[in-house]
């Protein structure tokens, strides 16, 4: 027992990657999915242990094939990452139960089984890019989530699924190029491709290198901020999530992007902990911008979107300008806003995408006008829309007030008012849009799709509601989400000085 | 003479950003989907020299332990350029099975083609 | 009943939540539904009633509950001004729903599966803000007060239902949002808790222009309280059907709103500090003009709803106005008027709605003769009135008389004036419909219609009926029986 413990790290990767391998080889549909769900789960359960174990003895070090560190691979894990493994692997396992119909439903017969091999290799890059703590083990992890993606999104039935799987290839790879790019000029100024080590190593550089490590950190940046969906390096993303089968849209928008994010939080604080360049670059008076941009740009384009899966999809976009936001604020709350939003923002995404799965399986749409009146057909799943989309506008009591509160007070620390005043004009503009398709849902009489629709089997039903319980839990309970954010931030931040 | 002298010295850095650039410019100017993955390879192989020259040093040879060398070329970036490679093919691969699947569902692979055909939905 | 005070007072909570759970699974069978309202609307009441010896007592049940944010906790704490709402909102439930149940019933109205969901989840959410241990606690009841009754308002679904519940939520959510959330967000910043407590958390703490600001941001951002110039929601959302104008009236929504002000003024403010910094003089002269306004708006309605809803805006100005002349009796008077004017107001609107069910009229000049057909209802109308007028021996007399001794006691003339004129005139837009229905001779029926049918007896169905009486002898018996009311309001002070 104690020695499978030792090896729970490496479990959590290898156990993915070993059933996508099976489900490639079986291909069968029911296969497939038993092993899916039971993978999903043993990993969920593997994360649960790994956080505690951290919690209890603190970062976990692990040598893959025995080579100690700085030469052979480590998988280190610390707060963070054991945080964002806990919130991959369980955003997976709650939405994994969905999938059975609603991929039967919206992906084409033989290619089933495939989903599922797929979504298991994503599995396995993106719990590998959190576990790792290698910097070129986290470019082929990205490239393994990325190009599962690809195929994710392709086996959408719409022929657009295809172009846009195509049109993110390009801009992946590009992304996943430039940060290999990066890693490239660290590893050329430091010798190292660990972490850890490398951002020792960055505190002894001589002055003269420093240029070389500003454009490393300039690669980086953008190469992650492609794979995270920065504005305006987004334009991937609202067609990758609106052409998708409804359960990868569900599971990518509540992982693929967070862990982008934690591998954009772990470089900055390993840069920032070793070197001065990223002073110099106005790093985060850039990111600054780009997301407030990002709030309000993409908030406005969801209040005129009539396709639901577009409409979520930019409102991501502007969700994601949060939690960028208080990467850029930089102050112990404004990054455990951060941290909380890249978990709640997950949560609360995954289930409203959820329900337009659900929806789509009932009535063939997700245009807005297709599901008028269609809340008293399907009343659980469209209550667990409106609980939801309020906590994206973060009403309190639900998690998403609990996120914006610490943006809030860390933006109120790093530039006074001005700042708090954007995030909360900016929030208005999401009562418009989740504000809209209330009221349409409920209130408009049916349309003809939605005059038939009926309440979704209990398989697609609960996650959805689980789901939605956990914004408010994580509203008013915040011991898990807010405590252990601000353990991190403080973590983070204690490396800078 | 001495930005010559600079140009010719690091002619291998000149060589891998001309790769880079061109490949970037590829993807980004070209409407063709197959010209477009033909950039991204031609970019993805700058990245390629980018690691495995550093890592030549003339005269050394590979790191085997042995009395008769005492200069050896650093193995890792070879190691790490293999991966890549890997990484590389199974991209270009998977890119052009979708052009494959995008011909077949829209009859061409011009961008601006397709994004007319689909202008009417 | 021997459960612990601490066990009633969360069953207090959870009871209408969930029946609100327990509702749809019957709406197939009206009845069995129907009778889950009622028991849930019966424990409710028996368990706050249970409540308060204890309470009365000198406890103070509490849950710590679980901490949100560093120092903002979701908790329950009892104290005496919310135990006082509690108990009015609860004991109203238990009629408004046999109302309710004639009235829907009656019209024929649809989706009223969902009407008694939201019915259920604001009462809960009511009483989950009468019990609320800090400003956090109440501020997420009363958003959800205000959502849960945005399905209510916009009942009826056509264009007019749907454009008053967009300003209805629009109105209140935004002011709370944009007022009431900054004011606690700048309460935590200034106290570094939020909890109420006796006497406040703000002396010491803040003065002078910033305890303006923060006053000026609680008593707007909280919309419900209806103080003009954020009172119009308010007549708009008098498209609902009756039942729910009794509810936004009467039990829960305006009086979670004045309720609120008082207790932000009571017990986070605190009553000796506002006094002493000055700072408050302009919230006696806001409650005034809206008084004296809202009632000269009334008298000049003819549809009776939006009368009873202009009456309404008046008299909650009526409980901010005791609040804000800031002596321990004038509070005492605005606590003891939330329950007066709880109890009569719910009275009006269900003898409105039953006179629109039976004879199916809405304006004031419609009605001459009506009381002789419909003698109960209007009897009841007439009790009513005379407590919202505020004339002995009615609930209403009580509260003013209280208010205008502190105002005298202070020499607050403004709040004496005002106190005088709007008695005259509630009696002016009042009294009119009371001799109308009852001395003025009902109009000659059109050819067509059978003579002695128009003038026969012909009440609103029984529940309807027994509704309004018993409200009715409820404003009486306040007047008589004043004592529990009267020893919360003096606990509230502390007295």
């Amino acid at each position: 027992m104690s020695s499978v413990q030792a090896h729970l790290p490496a479990l959590q990767v290898v156990l993915p990657l070993l059933g996508s391998l099976f489900a490639g080889f079986v291909r069968r549909e029911a296969t497939g999915f038993a092993l899916a769900l039971a993978v999903s789960w043993t990993a969920a359960v593997i994360s649960a242990v790994l956080l505690w174990q951290v919690l209890q003895g603190g970062p976990i070090s692990y040598h893959l094939g025995g080579w100690p560190p700085p030469w052979g691979i480590e998988y280190r894990i610390d707060l963070l990452n054991a945080f964002v493994l806990l919130l991959v692997a369980w955003v997976g396992a709650v939405t994994m139960p969905f999938a059975r119909r609603s991929v039967a439903f919206e992906v084409d017969e033989g290619r089933q089984g495939w989903f599922y091999c797929m979504y298991l290799l994503c599995l396995t890059g993106l719990l590998g890019i959190t576990v790792t703590g290698d910097a070129f083990n986290a470019f082929v992890f990205l490239e393994i989530s990325s190009l599962s993606t690809y195929v994710l999104i392709a086996l959408g039935r719409d022929r657009r699924a295809l172009l846009s799987a195509f049109q993110y290839l390009i801009m992946g790879t590009i992304g996943a190029t430039f940060y290999v790019i990066g890693v490239g000029f660290l590893y050329l100024v430091t010798g190292s491709l660990n972490m850890v080590d490398i951002a020792q190593r960055l505190g002894s550089v001589p002055l003269e290198q420093t240029r070389a490590v500003a454009v490393a950190v300039a690669f980086l940046t953008v190469g992650i901020s492609l794979k995270l969906a920065l504005f305006p390096l987004h334009v991937w993303l609202p067609n990758a999530y609106a052409y998708a089968p409804s359960l990868a849209t569900a599971f990518l928008a509540g992982t693929a992007t967070k862990v982008a994010v934690y591998l954009l939080v772990r470089f900055f604080a390993v840069i920032l902990a070793g070197s001065p360049a990223f002073g110099p670059l106005q790093l985060a008076d850039v990111l600054l911008v780009l997301s407030i941009a990002a709030m309000f740009v993409a908030s406005a384009i969801a209040v005129f979107e009539t396709n639901l899966k577009r409409m979520l999809a930019y409102s991501s976009l502007a969700q994601i300008g949060y939690i960028t936001l208080g990467i850029g604020i930089a102050n112990q709350a404004g990054l455990t806003g951060a941290i909380v939003h890249l978990f709640n923002h997950a949560i609360m995404k995954a289930a409203l995408f959820l329900v337009l799965g659900a929806v789509f399986y009932r009535i063939g749409s997700v245009k807005l006008h297709d599901l008028a009146g269609i809340g008293p057909k399907m009343p659980l799943t469209m209550a667990a829309f409106a609980v939801a989309g309020f906590a994206l506008i973060g009403t309190p009591g639900t998690s998403g007030f609990v996120s914006k509160w610490y943006l809030a007070v860390g933006a109120f620390g790093h530039s006074g008012w001005l700042l708090v005043l954007l995030i909360v004009a900016s929030s208005l503009i999401a009562v418009v849009y989740v504000g809209r398709v209330v009221e349409v849902v409920w209130f408009r009489p049916p349309s003809p799709l939605a005059e038939t629709a009926r309440e979704v089997p209990p398989s697609m039903l609960v996650p959805i509601l689980v789901l939605a319980g956990a914004t408010i839990w994580f509203g008013i309970d915040t011991r898990l989400t807010a405590d252990l954010a601000g353990k991190a931030a403080a973590m983070l931040l204690a490396a800078v000085r | 003479m001495q930005a010559v002298q600079g140009f010719l010295d690091h002619y291998n850095y000149v060589v891998t950003i001309f790769l880079m650039v061109a490949g970037l410019y590829i993807v980004i100017a070209r409407g063709n989907m197959v010209k477009k993955l033909i950039g991204l390879s031609i970019f993805q192989t700058s990245v390629y020299l980018l690691y495995i020259e550093p890592g030549k040093i003339l005269g050394g040879t590979a790191p085997i332990i042995d009395p008769a060398f005492t200069v050896y070329s650093n193995p890792l970036p070879h190691v790490l350029i293999l991966t890549a490679i890997v990484v590389g093919v199974a991209t270009l691969a998977l890119g052009l099975a979708l052009v494959v699947r995008i011909h077949e569902a829209y009859g061409t692979i011009e961008e601006d083609e397709i994004f007319e055909k689909d202008g009417d939905t | 009943m021997s459960a612990r005070p601490e066990t009633l007072m969360l069953a207090a909570v959870v009871i209408p939540f969930a029946a609100a759970l327990a509702i749809p699974l019957f709406r197939r069978a009206p009845n069995p539904r129907e009778a889950v309202t009622l028991v849930a609307a019966a424990a409710l009441f028996l368990a706050v009633l249970s409540l308060l010896p204890s309470v009365l007592g000198g406890a103070r049940p509490e849950w710590a509950g679980v901490t949100v944010l560093p120092g903002v906790a979701f908790a329950f704490a009892v104290e005496p001004l919310g135990m006082l709402f509690a108990l009015v909102a609860s004991a109203l439930w238990i009629v408004n729903s046999i109302y309710s149940i004639g009235y829907m019933r009656a019209h024929d109205e649809p989706r009223q599966t969902g009407y008694y969901v939201c019915f259920a989840v604001a009462l809960g959410s009511t009483i989950g803000l009468a019990f609320a241990k800090n400003l956090f606690t109440l501020f997420l009841f009363y958003e959800a007060l205000t959502i849960s009754t945005y399905p209510l308002v916009a009942h009826h679904r056509d264009a007019e239902a749907m454009r008053s519940g967009r300003l209805y939520l629009l109105l209140l959510l935004g002011t709370s949002m944009v007022l009431f959330l900054p004011a606690i967000a700048a309460t935590y910043v200034l106290a570094g808790t939020t909890d109420f407590a006796a006497g406040g958390i703000l002396s010491g703490k803040a003065s002078g222009a910033l305890l303006t600001v923060l006053l000026l941001l609680f008593v707007f951002g909280i919309g419900k309280a209806a103080l003009m110039p954020l009172h119009f929601w308010l007549p708009a959302a008098m498209v609902a059907p009756t039942p729910v104008s009794a509810l936004l009236h009467a039990v829960a929504v305006v009086k979670a709103g004045v309720f609120t002000v008082v207790k932000v003024i009571v017990l986070i403010f605190g009553v000796e500090t506002l006094s002493a910094s000055g700072q408050s003089g302009w919230l006696t002269a806001v409650a005034g003009i809206t008084v004296v306004v809202a009632s000269l708006v009334a008298l000049k309605q003819d549809n009776l709803k939006r009368r009873l809803a202009y009456s309404t805006v008046s008299q909650l100005a009526y409980v901010v106005l005791g609040a804000a002349i800031l002596t321990p009796i004038s509070v005492i008077g605005a606590v003891m008027h939330i329950a007066a004017h709880a109890v009569g107001k719910i009275t009006l609107f269900f003898a409105a709605g039953s006179i629109q069910t039976a004879a199916h009229l809405t304006e004031v000049s419609q009605l001459d003769g009506i009381g002789r057909r419909m003698p109960w209802t209007m009897g009841a109308f007439a009790v009513g009135a005379l407590g919202m007028i505020g004339l002995p021996p009615t609930a209403g007399f009580l509260g003013k008389w209280f208010m205008l001794a502190g105002a005298m006691q202070t020499e607050n003339w403004l709040a004496v004036a005002v106190m005088v004129v709007s008695t005259v005139l509630n009696a002016g837009y009042f009294l009119p419909i009371v001799f109308r229905a009852f001395l003025r001779a009902p109009p000659t029926p059109e050819p067509g219609h059978g003579a002695a049918q128009e003038r026969a007896p012909a009440e609103a169905p029984w529940p309807i009926v027994a509704a309004l009486t018993a409200t009715a002898l409820g404003v009486l018996a306040l007047f008589f029986l004043p004592d529990v009311p009267l020893a919360l309001a003096r606990m509230t002070m502390g007295r």
